[in-house]
Parts: C-alpha cells; structure tokens; sequence
C-alpha cells in the first residue's frame, strides 16, 4: 500500500514537473514565434509611413509604388503579429495562474493600457488605412499610418515595461495579508531605468530589422534588374535606417548591459560563462565547459575586455557564477540560483553576432551605394541614371566587378533574416538568464504555473498551438515570398489622385475635377457608387 | 459602491462592448454559408466587417487585460479553469483572424474556399463557446479554497450553459444578418430579412428561456428590469426587421444583446465567479480585486481611453459607412 502511495505520488510529482515544462516550451514556443512578426511589423510600419510621407510631400509616383509594395508586405506580417499577440494576453491567466495572482496587482495594468491605448489605435487604425485608400483624402490616410506605427510602438513599451518588472521589480510592496505584490508606484513601474533601456534597446532593434528586411528584398529585385526605380530608393532607405538603428541598438545594448551587470550579475556572468570572480574579467569569444563540475575546459578570450563592458573600467571586478550563487543562497536560502548556461552564453553570443553583422553589412552596403562622398566624376554619372542598378563603388574610381557584385546581392538578400536571428536569441538569452525567477529575487518559475491545470490540458494546448503556427508559418512565408517576388503594383489613374474629402470621388484632372456645388458632389457619389472598391477582401 | 463594484461595472461594459461587436462579426461570419449564394455574396458579408472586425476584437483583449488588472483572481481562475474551451476560442480567433486578411492574397480555388470554412467554422465555434463560458459563470463552477477550478471539461457542460451556447449563436446569427441588412445592398439585403426573422424568432424563444431561468436563480430586480428590457428589444427588432426599418433593427438587436449580457453580470454580482462546492469559496468582487491604489490608476486610464477610443471607432464606421453590394466587388482575386 505504502509502495503504491509513494509510487502515486512519485507520478504526480513527475507529471507536475513535467506540466512547468511543457508550460515553459510552451511560453518560450509562442513568444519566439510571436516575436518573429512583432519587430517586422513595428519597423516596416515605421518604413512605409517614411515612404507615404515621401510621397504625399513630393507626388512622385516611386514614393507611393513603394508605399504600396512594403505595405502590402507589412500587412501579411501584422495579421500574424495581432492574431499571435491574442494567446499571449491570454496564457498568462491559462499555464500561469500562480504568478498571475502573485503579480496581478502590478501587472496587469500595463497590459490593460496596452489594450487601452495601444490595441485600438493599431487595430482600428490599420483598417482605416487598408480599406482607406480612395476613400480618405490624402494627409488623412497619410495620419493613419503613423497611428498605426505610434499604436505598435506604444504597445512595445507597455508589455516591455511589464516584463522589466518581472527583471528587476520596482514599485511594489510585498502585501502582509496575502503575500503577493501590491502595485505601490505605477511611474515607477512604467518608466524604469531597466524599461527604458530595454525599450531603447528593442526599439532600434525593430527598426534593424525591418531595415534589414527591405534591404534584402530590394537587393532581390535589383540583383535581377527588376522595380529599380522602386527598389533602388528602399535600398537606400533601408541602408540608412540599417546603419542608424544597428549603432542605436549596439549602444543601447551595452547600457542595457551595464544595467544587468548592477540588476541581474547571474544572468551577465552566465552570459560570459564566468565561473570565478576576476579583477579585470576577460571577455570570452568561445567556451566550452563543465556545467556540474562549474568551470569551462576551453576557453578564448580578450583580457579586461567584460570589466569595461559591465561598468566602462577595463580594471574592475566581475563576479563569477559561483560566488554569485553563493551570495543568493546567503539571500535567497539554499538552493541553485544557476540558470542554464550554455544556452545564456551561447544566445547572448548569437544575439550579438547576428545583430552586429546584420550591422556591418548595412554599412558596406551604405557605403558601396553612396551618392557623393569620395567618388569620382565617371562613377556619379553613371549614378545619376534613376532607372539604373546603383554600381557598387568600392573605391573612388572603381566599382565591383561582374563577378562580385552579384555576390553582395546575395548577402544582402540573406541578411535579411539576421536580426530576426539576434531578436530571437537576445530573448532566450534574457528570459532564460533570470531562471530559476520568473520575478527576480521574488517568485519562482516553478511556482509560476497554473496549479489546477493538469499535465494532458498543457501537452494538448503545446501540441495544437505548435502545430496551428507551424501550419501558418508555412501559409505567411510563401505568401510573403509570393508578394515580395510580384514586385510593386501598377498605379492606377484612382490610385494617384485619392479623393480630396471623405468618401469623395478621386480628383481626377480633367472635366470631373474642381469644387462644384453640392448638388453636383451628390450626384457624382451617387455615380461613385458604380465604382467597385479598390480595396476589397 | 466601492472601486471595485464600479470596475465590475466596467469588466462588464468591455464584455457588452466585444459582445455587441463581435457578436454581428461571428454573425456575419456564420452567414457566409447561410445567407451568401456565391463566392461575390460571400465577399459582400466579408467586406462589411474587413475594415472593422480587427478594432472589435481588441474590445475582447481589453476585457482580458482589463480583468487582469482590476481582478488578477478572476483572471487567473477563469482562464485556467476554463482551459480547454478557451484554446479553441483562441484557435478559432487566431484562424479566423488569418482568413480573413488572406483569403483574397491568392485566386486558387482552393486556397479560397478552404478560408471560407475557416471563416464559417471559426466564427460558429466561439459564438457557441462564449455563451457556454458566460452560461458557466454565471451558474458557478467547482471551485477550491484557494479560488482554483477543480472540475473537469465535461463539468463545463451542463443543459443550463448550453443553452447559453444555443442563445449566442442564434442571437449573434441574427444580429449579423441585421448588420448584413443595414449594410449590403442588392438581393442579399432582400434576403438578409428572412435570416434575421428566423434566427431571430429562435433566438428570442432560447434567450427568454435563459434569461428566465437565469432570473430564477438569482432573481434581483435589477435583473428582472434587464430581462424585460431584452425581451422587449428583441421583439421590437424582429418587428423593424419586418417594417424594413433597419437602422432600428440594428439598434434593437445590439440593445437586446447587451442588455442580456447585463443582465448576467447583475446575476453575478457581487460575486465573480460563484463556488458551487461552498459558497464562502467563491470569487468574489471584493475577494477578487485588485488594491484600491491599482484601481484608481485603472480608473484614470479608462476613464481617458474609453471615450477618445468610442469616438475614433465610431469615426472609423462612418467612413465606411456606404452599403456594398457585388457590384463594388472588383472581379480580379
């Protein structure tokens, strides 16, 4: 009897564990994917609202084909991103009821904000402009886009500012009564250093990588000599944007860095697979180890190079996982306070690598496309031709040749992917860098997990929702590949002379044209009414 | 009334809100089978809803995050023991969502057809589920002492709360064929009536069975009020319908719905969540919420954004306010 109690319980244990993780890959499962459409949609959005301001200053037909073209991109994107977002408002309260009591009070209003003043905007506003097209005037749908774009970034600082709480909580007292986290300071919680910082940090990183997007597939186009028009102003763009928001995203890393170094010293030191504490600590390129034994067997690294990294002094002390964890068992209690640390050494690396070579490419390719700068007479001739493939000039007289140029296409078109790469990882790195905590120094993940939940409920959800995304993923990459191949759409006389007031008729030169009196706008929307939709489902 | 009374009030506009919203976008959904013809039919029902149904759908996640701040308990029962129900919920949202903006991306038979059902199904399944869920609040659940739902997904099942089921798909059906009358225009405008008398018929019968027996149980008299209230907009819509008069209609069937979906939380309060294993275990308004401080920085940020976000969504239908018949739809996709 007493066998079969024990063994009982022995599998109701197993199956518990085996819930928080299957709720973790869960967790992790969803938000990587989510993540992959969210800072595409947040750049693009921000890309194409460039391009329709481009367009609407200065009527040049290019702007708006281009406007169309990555518009149409960043719609097939932000459907997944919106249709994806709505699991992850919800899984907090399905596989993790435990922490969203315990946190309920502090978190959940910046998620209720989000909802409140970022999800209407985009939602509401990105229908506006899809549908809108001959149905606004100009300036109007003009405004709609940067909605859209102010509602996605609005939204990114809301759930960052929640999940800084979970890195480093502020504004919180922990309640007597009930032993959860009571909200004490909602500016506090809201504009943190550590969410500013990470906000920082994966803003630039958004627009890194939607830069990175519209250079891959203008470098598609071009290498093919097709759209040049088109695709030689994204190119330009996107290098630009690249290159502004890679260095943004680098600087803001490392201040985001200096700030887990004082918050989170387990998570930077796994980050570097310190295992003792070193006065100056070395920078580690590689390492391979000992995770039980708690030292690394080879290791390549750059002296002083982490001191300066963690606090801007090539001379000062980093401390090491061990003593780290010794000292969180002095305030914790006992028990390992180790997250995994392959997989924070190697995502922090990849994270980096990714990003910073998405970083190198957009400079060499701002710098083989230049206009003027250190270029000779010939060479800006051959520039000046806007129908032209822009020559890739390595030098001041000279331009890469048949054989290499066709090369750093292809590169560029691969680049592409990269900071989806480093975005993925750098979430890894950081999600997983706080384990054992889901609330650092507060509450466990293992806590954390829905504790009425059984083990069959998780492993159903984990296999339909891994299965559903893996079906969708499929779906939006060929559809992407699809749309992104078709190149930009033929304009239309409508689509070059939208309506001048809501719902008006396009203001089209010629006879129809002009002001007119009342009656005559009545009778001509009645004669609009005739006209099928532009834009139609 | 305290804080928290009035951010039950609030939880219970959101959901009055996405019901009334949602509610003619699965119609419209379901109707793409029942009342469309051909595949220029069904894109007429789509597009009636293509430029709207993504900002309505945020009123469900603003209830969702709303809940989460104002009552972290209910949020984390209600979304944990509901487990199963809610992941076809989200499934079919997530499918749904998808249909619709990629449905028109591609000309393959096929490829379009397959959205199609999606479109139906994943419209069918949540108008049903919604109702069982809110059926089963309202009835009360097994709850423990510590607030966790310790029944199984068959306990979620029962006659009252699939009636409840029943309800919201017959009255979301009928309020979308209303929504289709206002908006269309052509033959199946025409056609829209007799949907909306139908469904709307046997619609009002389950509703008033419900709504009754919901009285029964719990038997307020504010309760009592709202339940006329429906009762009386639900047939006077079925008689705009009659008469043609379809603005009205459409007013009348949104008024019936959200006066039914108060009429629940009136039941509800003060609880939110009621034990049927020892009333003492249940959730309630009080025992559910969040701290005072919490809430009156809720407070703030709703009583801002309800408002601005009412008038640019309102603002939204008005541009889009011209009927579609198939001849707006372009032939090509």
């Amino acid at each position: 009897m007493q066998l079969a109690a024990a063994a009982a319980d022995h599998i109701r244990l197993a199956a518990s564990s085996g819930q928080l993780d299957l709720a973790r890959w869960q967790f992790g499962i969803t938000t990587v994917y989510h993540y992959f459409f969210v800072p595409l949609t947040i750049g693009l959005a921000g890309l194409v609202a460039v391009l329709q301001t481009a367009w609407v200053r200065t009527n040049k037909p290019v702007y708006l084909k281009a406007t169309k073209f990555w518009g149409k991109l960043f719609l097939i994107n932000i459907a997944m991103g919106v249709v994806t977002g709505i699991v992850q408002e919800f899984q907090f309260g399905m596989n993790w009821s435990a922490y969203s009591r315990f946190v309920g009070d502090v978190f959940g209003a910046p998620l209720a904000m989000e909802a409140l003043l970022a999800f209407f905007f985009e939602s509401t506003f990105v229908g506006l402009w899809i549908f809108g097209w001959d149905k606004l005037p100009k300036r109007l749908h003009l405004a709609c886009i940067w909605l859209v774009f102010i509602g996605t970034m609005l939204s990114a600082y809301f759930i960052l500012a929640a999940n800084s709480f979970m890195q480093h909580p502020v504004g919180y007292a922990i309640d007597h009564a009930t032993g959860r986290a009571r909200l004490t300071s909602i500016t506090e919680v809201l504009f943190q250093e550590t969410a500013v910082t990470v906000a920082f940090h994966t803003l630039t990183a958004c627009f890194l990588t939607g830069a990175a997007f519209m250079m891959g597939i203008s470098a598609y186009h071009l290498a093919r000599k097709r759209h040049v028009a088109v695709m030689r102003t994204s190119l330009r763009l996107s290098l630009v944007v690249a290159v502004i928001f890679g260095i943004g995203t680098a600087v803001s890393g490392d201040s985001l860095g200096k700030v887990m170094f004082r918050q989170q010293p387990m998570k930077m030191a796994s980050a570097e697979a310190l295992w003792e504490t070193q006065c100056p600590a070395p920078f580690s390129v590689f390492a391979y180890g000992n995770v039980a034994k708690g030292h690394n067997s080879v290791e390549l690294s750059v002296p002083g190079v982490l001191s300066f990294l963690s606090d801007s002094d090539f001379s000062s002390c980093v401390p090491g996982i061990n003593e780290t964890n010794h000292a969180e068992q002095q305030k914790f209690g006992p028990g390992d306070y180790k997250p995994n640390i392959p997989v924070a050494f190697w995502g922090f690396r990849l994270m980096i690598g990714f990003g910073m070579v998405s970083l190198a490419i957009g400079a060499v390719g701002l710098w083989l496309t230049r206009k003027r700068f250190w270029l000779s007479e010939r060479l800006r001739a051959q520039r000046g031709d806007p129908d032209a493939v822009p020559l890739l000039a390595l030098t001041k007289d000279r331009a890469l040749g048949e054989r290499l140029s066709p090369w750093f296409w292809r590169i560029s078109l691969l680049t592409m992917l990269l900071p989806l790469f480093a975005n993925s990882f750098g979430w890894i790195f950081t999600e997983t860098g706080r384990q054992p905590w889901v609330v650092y120094g507060l509450f466990r993940t293992e806590d954390a997990v829905s504790p009425g939940v059984s083990f069959g409920e998780v492993l159903t959800s984990l296999v339909v929702l891994t299965a559903l995304y893996g079906i969708l993923a499929v779906i939006e990459v060929r559809l992407l590949i699809k749309y992104a191949k078709a190149g930009p759409p033929e304009l239309s006389e409508r689509d070059l002379h939208p309506p001048t007031r809501i719902g008006g008729p396009p203001s089209l030169p010629g006879p129809r044209a002009g002001g007119g009196d009342a009656d005559r706008d009545e009778d001509r929307d009645d004669e609009d009414a005739d006209r099928p939709l532009a834009i139609a489902y | 009334m305290h804080l928290y009374d009035w951010w039950f009030v609030i939880i219970a506009v959101l959901w009055v809100g996405y019901f009334f919203l949602e509610g003619f976008d699965f119609g419209i959904g379901i109707l793409t089978k029942l009342l469309a013809r051909d595949r220029a039919e069904k894109r007429v029902l789509i597009n009636t809803i293509g430029p709207v149904w993504d900002g309505n759908e945020v009123w469900l996640l603003t209830a969702g995050g709303a809940t989460f701040a104002a009552f972290p308990e209910w949020y984390a029962t209600l979304f944990s023991g509901f487990y199963l129900p809610l992941l076809i919920i989200l499934v079919c949202l997530i499918i749904r969502g998808v249909a619709f903006e990629y449905r028109a991306k591609r000309s393959g038979e096929s490829w379009q057809r397959g959205w199609e059902e999606a479109i139906f199904w994943c419209s069918l399944l949540p108008a049903v589920l919604w109702g069982v869920a809110f059926g089963n609040i309202v009835r009360g659940v097994k709850l423990d002492r510590q607030h966790e739902y310790v029944g199984n997904f068959l306990d979620l099942l029962n006659i009252y709360s699939i009636l409840g089921g029943v309800v919201t798909l017959l009255l979301f059906t009928m309020h979308g064929a209303v929504f289709a009358g206002l908006k269309t225009d052509g033959a199946i405008r025409v056609r829209s009536r007799r949907v909306s008398l139908i469904s709307g018929s046997l619609g009002a019968m389950a509703a008033l069975a419900f709504l009754i027996w919901t009285q029964f149980d719990h038997g307020t008299a504010a309760g009592f009020a709202l339940l006329i209230v429906a009762a009386l907009a639900l047939i006077a819509a079925l008689g705009c319908v009659h008469a043609g008069r379809e603005g009205w209609a459409f007013t009348l069937s949104g008024t019936a719905i959200a006066a039914a979906v108060a009429m629940l939380f009136v039941s509800l309060h003060p609880d939110v969540m009621p034990s049927t294993l020892n009333p003492a275990w249940s959730l309630t308004v009080s025992n559910a919420s969040s701290t005072h401080y919490t809430l009156v920085i809720m407070t703030w940020a709703a009583c801002v954004m309800v408002p601005i976000v009412l008038a640019y969504q309102a603002w939204s239908y008005w541009v889009f306010r011209r009927r579609i018949s198939t001849r707006d739809i372009p032939a090509s996709a």
